[in-house]
């Protein structure tokens, strides 16, 4: 059924596309009404009639996912959830597949947020994504939540030298010096290993300034597509890997399925979002080459006249 | 008086700052001065939420076009204060987190703001096609150049683009599609952007010393010497 649907749904697009080519050809330009519904239908059907992709993970992917897998167990490991919820779809799959790997693999995480959307969005990830597949694992002693601090980069600047100056206690208001987990960390230096999730600001080049140049830790990005290309400068000397949107996420996902066999029926969003972004691509491919038929067809009966 | 004050504590403080990050024994006072950063800073969220609540009641006092908006706004903006404020249904009570899971605070969120913040990013994927359509043109040669990147760029970032030029062998393997993507990340992009980021630097440093020095006082308000 829903590769019938699916099937239907790309007769319907591609005939349409083709049909739009032809009219092209005779110069007429497409009213943005229609490149709206094309969108529309290139985004939903896959979602509807869900149409998956293997992928292949990159080296920027790598980069990050080699990192958590080879870290020792029981290495201090701090996700930063630095977004709000327009980016979330984006940047949430892998923020979820990321926590997943790094509590599969024994590690201490810390999570925390420089944007005030961003401890909702983490609590919700916390409840319904990350921690139902974990209930071996103890609050305050395998993973803690310290939530959010205003403050931006000056957060940053402070934890540098001393967590329990900007974060006397976790987000259910528990004494810093009674968690477990933070017996042996004392500032930013201590971490095995950052990872910033976000791409606005504050978010991974504020990482980078003020936690992983001057306290020489590691740092990986987790960042919407837009923002990545801005992040490249950063890659490799001072950011061990970049995930990018959901491509970024769709990696990362395939590779902990293919490393740990308890992820492999595991919810995969990024993969999922891969067919409504591959087919939007493509429609946009073909209107990128529609509008220049246009152009060079109006151009030359501009010449002829 | 009214503006030397202000620029002797831009001079005071922008100098201990600069030295703070310079002398390793003044790194206490950078860290002192970032919390004394956010003391002064919840005043400003006083200041935004008082003028939101200022402006949004104007508006509903004298009846202005789409006041109904007014009304919605204000009520969000109380609601979600006092809910958060006072941890109203909190299953944890007042000690425990603010998005605790089952608060009114972190439900509302989940069930209002996100669809709503999700969505009016959704819409960008209508306005980047139509945009992408009209803008990306073979008009001259750097248009052509925008063109062609954007072109392998888009194919790359789908399985489409290995299945096409799978068939390349591995010896020329940097001409399959994901391969030039990540070539056009790596090389152009990235000397574009470093470019960007010296600029920016230099750009800050430069007007951080305008600031302390007094040079630019437009800080300040209305320049009259």
């Amino acid at each position: 059924m829903a590769s019938l649907g699916i099937i239907i749904s790309l007769v319907i697009i591609f005939g349409g596309l083709v049909a739009l080519f032809l009219r092209s050809v005779l110069g007429h330009e497409v009213d943005r009404r229609i490149i709206f519904l094309f969108i529309f239908i290139a985004v939903a059907a896959p979602i509807l009639f869900p149409l998956t992709f293997s992928e292949k993970a990159t080296e920027v992917v790598k980069g990050v996912f080699n990192k958590v897998e080879s870290l020792p167990a029981g290495s201090k490991v701090l996700l930063s959830f630095d977004f709000d919820p327009a980016m979330a779809p984006e940047v949430q799959p892998m923020a979820n597949a990321i926590s997943r790997h790094c509590l599969e693999k024994g590690h201490k995480v810390i999570f925390m947020s420089l944007w005030a959307t961003g401890q909702a969005l983490l609590t919700q990830s916390l409840q319904d994504y990350i921690l139902p597949g974990f209930p071996e694992k103890q609050d305050g002693v395998d993973f803690v939540n310290i939530g959010y601090k205003a403050g931006n980069e000056g957060v940053l600047n402070v934890i540098i030298t001393d967590f329990r100056k900007m974060f006397p206690t976790d987000v259910n208001s528990v004494p810093l010096d009674s968690i477990e987990l933070f017996d042996d960390i004392s500032s930013a230096k201590d971490l095995d290993l950052v990872i910033a999730i976000g791409g606005g600001k504050p978010g991974p080049k504020e990482w980078v300034l003020f936690i992983g140049d001057p306290g020489d830790v590691p740092i990986g990005f987790g960042v919407a597509a837009v923002v990545a290309p801005q992040l490249y400068p950063y890659y490799p000397a001072q950011a061990i890997g970049i995930l990018g949107g959901v491509k970024g996420a769709a990696e990362y996902e395939s590779e902990l399925m293919k490393t740990h066999v308890r992820f492999r029926y595991m919810d995969t969003p990024g993969l999922r979002m891969m067919g409504p972004q591959t087919l939007a691509h493509m429609v946009i491919m073909c209107f990128i080459i529609i509008g220049n038929i246009v152009y060079f067809r109006s151009r030359r009966r501009e010449k002829q006249t | 008086m009214k503006r030397q004050v202000p620029l002797l504590i831009t001079l005071f403080v922008g100098t201990l700052l600069i030295f703070s990050v310079f002398i390793p024994p003044m790194e206490n006072i950078g860290e002192n001065f970032t919390l004394f950063f956010d003391i002064i800073a919840v005043f400003a969220f006083f200041l935004g939420g008082g003028n939101l609540v200022r402006v949004h009641i104007s508006k509903l006092r004298r009846r202005k076009k789409d006041y109904g908006y007014s009304i919605i706004t204000l009520v969000g903006f109380f609601f979600m204060l006092i809910v958060g404020l006072f941890k109203i249904g909190n299953p944890g009570g007042i000690a425990a987190s603010v998005t605790a899971e089952g608060s009114i605070f972190q439900t509302t969120f989940t069930t209002v703001l996100i669809p709503l913040q999700s969505t009016m990013y959704a819409l960008l994927a209508f306005f980047v096609a139509s945009a992408s359509y009209r803008a990306f043109r073979a008009k001259n040669r750097e248009a052509t150049l925008l063109l062609v990147a954007a072109f392998i760029i888009l194919l790359g970032r789908t399985p489409f683009g290995m299945m096409l030029t799978s068939w390349v062998p591995d010896s020329f393997s940097v001409l399959q599609v994901p391969n030039l993507a990540i070539w056009i990340m790596n090389s152009p992009n990235l000397a574009g952007q470093r470019a960007i980021i010296i600029g920016i630097g230099l750009g800050v440093v430069s007007m951080s010393l305008r600031l302390i020095l007094g040079v630019e006082r437009t800080y300040l308000g209305e320049d009259r010497g």
